[in-house]
C-alpha cells in the first residue's frame, strides 16, 4: 500500500523536520541584521519560555520570579570571565549549575506556598536579587559589566556578527526541548502533570510532590541561567536593568501561557507570535514617543488571552480535533476514495 | 497480628473531637465497612490511616508497622492505596496514563508502567477507554479510573471513600463486582460508604462510628441489629 508522506498524523513530523532545517539554514539565506536580531531575541526568549515551562507548565507552579536565574546565570559567566579569565562555555555550565543550587533556597521558601501566594513570593525573591546585585560593589551595581572584545571566535563566545550568535541561541534552544522531551516522557513528566492537576492525589500513590517540584525547579533554572550566560556573552554588557527586571520574568510565562502551557513546543509558537509582534508594534508605532506600542503589544496579548484560552497549541488541537470528527461524519470523503482503490488493488491481485 | 489496626486513635481541630479513642481492625484479604451518619468522623478516620491527618493521640499499624504520622506518600509506599470523595482524576491525562502514573512508583519504567495500567484497566472494565481523555469520562468511569489508579501502586490495603455515593442502581453493581474481584485478589478494601445496600451485603466485617465514636463492630448481620446503631441511623422512637 503506498503512503503518502504528507497523510495524517506523518505530516507534522514532515512540517517539524522542514522547519527545523530552515531555522538552521536561515543566517545563510537572509544577511540582514534586522532580521538577524529579531530571529535571535525570538530563539532566545522561546528558549526561556521552554525551561519556564518544565515548572510553570508542566507542574503548574506559575513562578514570576524566573529572571532570578537569568540574572544569576549572566553574572556568574561574566565575574567568572572578567576576574578568573574562565572560558565562557565552562562560565555557562558554572551559572547553570550555580542557579540549580541556589534554587534550592528558591524552592525552600517559596513552595511552601500554593498558587497566586506562591507566584508572590517568587516575585519578591527576584526583586531581592535584584536589589542585591544593584548595590554589589564587586558585580558592578547599578553600573553593570562589560565584557571585552579583545578575543574573538567560538572559543571566547564573542562574535563580530550575529550569525554565530543566532547559531548559539538556536542550539541552547534545541538543547532546552531535548531536556524538556526526555523529562515529559519519564516518570517525572507524568508526575509533574499529577501534581498539576491534583497534589493529593498524586501523593495518594506515592509522589513526594515537593521533591519533584523541586526537580523541576532545578532544571528549570539551570536552563534559564544558561539563557543569561549567552545574553551576556551577545550583548557583551549586563546590568541590574536588562538581566534582572521583572518584566523579563512575566514574559518568560507569556510566551508560555499564549502558546499553550505543559506543551513542548507552545513557548516556541508563544515566542514566534509575541516577539514578532512586540517587535513590529515598536518599528511601527514606537517613534509616536506616547507609549503607543506597548498598548498595541498590550491589547494583542489580551485579544490573544480572550479568544485563544487555551493557547495557541491547544487551539490548533481543538481545530484539528474538529476537522477529524468532521471528516469522520461527513463520510471521510478524501480517506474513502484511497481504501477504494486499495481494495480493487487486493481484488486485482 | 492483622493487616491494619488502629489503637486508641484521637483526631482533634482545636475544639472538635473528630475521632475519639477509635480502635479497630481489618485482617488481610478482608472486605470492612466503615459507615456511621453524616459527621461521624469516617473520612478523619481514613484520612487519618491514608497519612494525609496526623492523629492527635493513638498508634495506627499496618502489617505490624507503625504508619501513623507517615506524610501520605510513604504510607503509599508501605501498602495503602486510597481513592477520593471526588475522584481526583488526573484531567491533563488519558485514562491509561492515570493509571501508569500509579504503576510507576514501584517501577520507574514507563513502558513497563504502559502494560501494567492497561491490566489494571481492564480489570475495573475500561480498557476500551485507554486513550479517552480522563476529564471526558463520567462520574462512574472516574472512579472506578480512580480505583484503577490506586491499585496500580500495589497496595495490601485499599481505602475506598464513597465509592458508590451518587451512582445509579447499575453502576452500583458494576462497583461492588470490581469490589469482589479486588478482594478474590488478597487485597484488603477498607470502605467509607453511605449506601449501605451497596456495602452490607459484601462486607465481611462492618464497624460503625456516631459523633466521632465507634459504637459497634461486627458481621453486618449484627452490626444492623445493634441498638446504638439503630439508635443512630434511625433517632428515637
Amino acid at each position: 500500500m503506498m503512503t503518502n508522506p504528507l497523510k495524517k498524523g506523518r505530516a507534522l513530523p514532515a512540517v517539524g523536520g522542514l522547519v527545523a532545517l530552515a531555522a538552521v539554514l536561515l543566517p545563510v539565506v537572509t544577511h540582514s541584521p534586522s532580521h538577524l536580531n529579531l530571529a535571535i531575541l525570538v530563539l532566545m526568549t522561546a528558549q526561556l519560555g521552554v525551561a519556564w515551562n518544565l515548572l510553570g507548565g508542566y507542574a503548574g507552579q506559575v513562578s514570576l520570579g524566573h529572571v532570578a536565574f537569568y540574572g544569576i546565570g549572566s553574572y556568574t559567566s561574566t565575574l567568572l570571565l572578567l576576574n578568573f579569565g574562565l572560558n565562557p562555555w565552562l562560565g555557562m555550565l558554572a551559572g547553570g549549575l550555580l542557579a540549580a543550587l541556589l534554587s534550592l533556597g528558591f524552592g525552600w521558601s517559596c513552595f511552601r506556598l500554593k498558587g497566586h501566594y506562591f507566584a508572590m513570593a517568587t516575585i519578591a525573591v527576584a526583586e531581592i536579587v535584584q536589589i542585591v546585585f544593584t548595590n554589589w560593589e564587586y558585580a558592578g551595581a547599578a553600573v553593570g559589566l562589560t565584557i571585552p572584545m579583545d578575543q574573538r571566535g567560538w572559543g571566547a563566545m564573542v562574535f563580530a556578527d550575529k550569525a554565530p550568535y543566532y547559531w548559539l541561541a538556536l542550539g541552547l534552544l534545541a538543547l532546552t526541548l531535548g531536556a524538556t522531551w526526555a523529562v515529559e516522557r519519564s516518570h517525572i513528566g507524568y508526575y509533574l502533570r499529577a501534581i498539576k492537576d491534583e497534589p493529593d492525589a498524586a501523593r495518594s500513590v506515592g509522589v513526594n510532590i515537593s521533591r519533584y517540584k523541586q526537580i523541576a525547579l532545578s532544571l528549570s533554572a539551570f536552563f534559564t541561567a544558561m539563557g543569561g550566560s549567552l545574553y551576556a556573552q551577545k550583548e557583551l554588557y549586563i546590568d541590574p536593568g536588562s538581566v534582572l527586571t521583572t518584566a523579563l520574568s512575566i514574559k518568560m510565562a507569556l510566551v508560555s501561557i499564549l502558546g499553550g502551557v505543559g506543551t513542548l513546543f507552545g513557548p516556541v509558537v508563544g515566542s514566534v507570535v509575541l516577539t514578532t509582534i512586540e517587535e513590529v508594534t515598536r518599528a511601527t508605532f514606537g517613534g509616536t514617543g506616547r507609549g503607543t506600542d506597548t498598548i498595541v503589544y498590550a491589547a494583542l496579548i489580551v485579544g490573544i488571552a480572550v479568544f485563544y484560552p487555551s493557547g495557541l497549541i491547544g487551539w490548533f488541537r481543538e481545530w484539528r480535533q474538529r476537522r477529524q470528527a468532521q471528516q469522520a461524519g461527513t463520510g471521510k470523503p478524501a480517506k474513502n476514495v484511497d481504501e477504494k482503490v486499495d481494495e480493487k488493488a487486493e481484488v486485482a491481485a | 497480628m492483622s493487616l491494619l489496626e488502629l489503637h486508641g486513635v484521637s483526631k482533634r481541630f482545636g475544639g472538635l473531637m473528630a475521632n475519639q479513642d477509635v480502635s479497630f481492625s481489618v485482617e488481610a484479604g478482608q472486605i470492612a465497612g466503615l459507615i456511621g451518619p453524616n459527621g461521624a468522623g469516617k473520612t478523619t478516620a481514613f484520612n487519618c490511616v491514608a497519612g494525609f491527618y496526623a492523629p492527635t493521640e493513638g498508634k495506627i499499624l499496618l502489617d505490624g508497622q507503625v504508619i501513623s504520622g507517615l506524610p501520605p506518600e510513604a504510607c503509599a509506599r508501605a501498602g495503602i492505596g486510597r481513592t477520593f470523595q471526588v475522584a481526583r482524576t488526573f484531567v491533563s491525562m488519558t485514562a491509561c496514563e492515570n493509571v501508569m502514573t500509579g504503576a510507576l512508583m514501584r517501577n520507574r519504567s514507563v513502558a513497563a508502567a504502559r502494560s501494567e495500567a492497561r491490566q489494571w484497566l481492564a480489570f475495573v472494565g475500561l480498557d476500551h477507554f485507554a486513550d479517552k481523555p480522563a476529564g471526558s469520562m463520567t462520574i462512574s468511569e472516574q472512579r472506578r479510573l480512580a480505583v484503577a489508579r490506586a491499585l496500580a501502586t500495589a497496595p495490601k490495603l485499599l481505602l475506598m471513600d464513597e465509592v458508590m455515593a451518587g451512582l445509579n442502581p447499575s453502576e452500583v453493581r458494576e462497583m461492588v463486582k470490581v469490589v469482589l474481584a479486588i478482594r478474590d485478589r488478597g487485597i484488603a478494601c477498607l470502605i467509607v460508604e453511605h449506601v449501605l445496600e451497596g456495602i452490607m451485603p459484601i462486607a465481611d466485617k462492618i464497624v460503625v462510628l456516631d459523633r466521632g465514636v465507634k459504637i459497634a463492630d461486627g458481621t453486618p448481620s449484627e452490626v444492623s441489629r445493634d441498638p446504638q446503631v439503630i439508635h443512630a441511623y434511625l433517632g428515637d422512637e
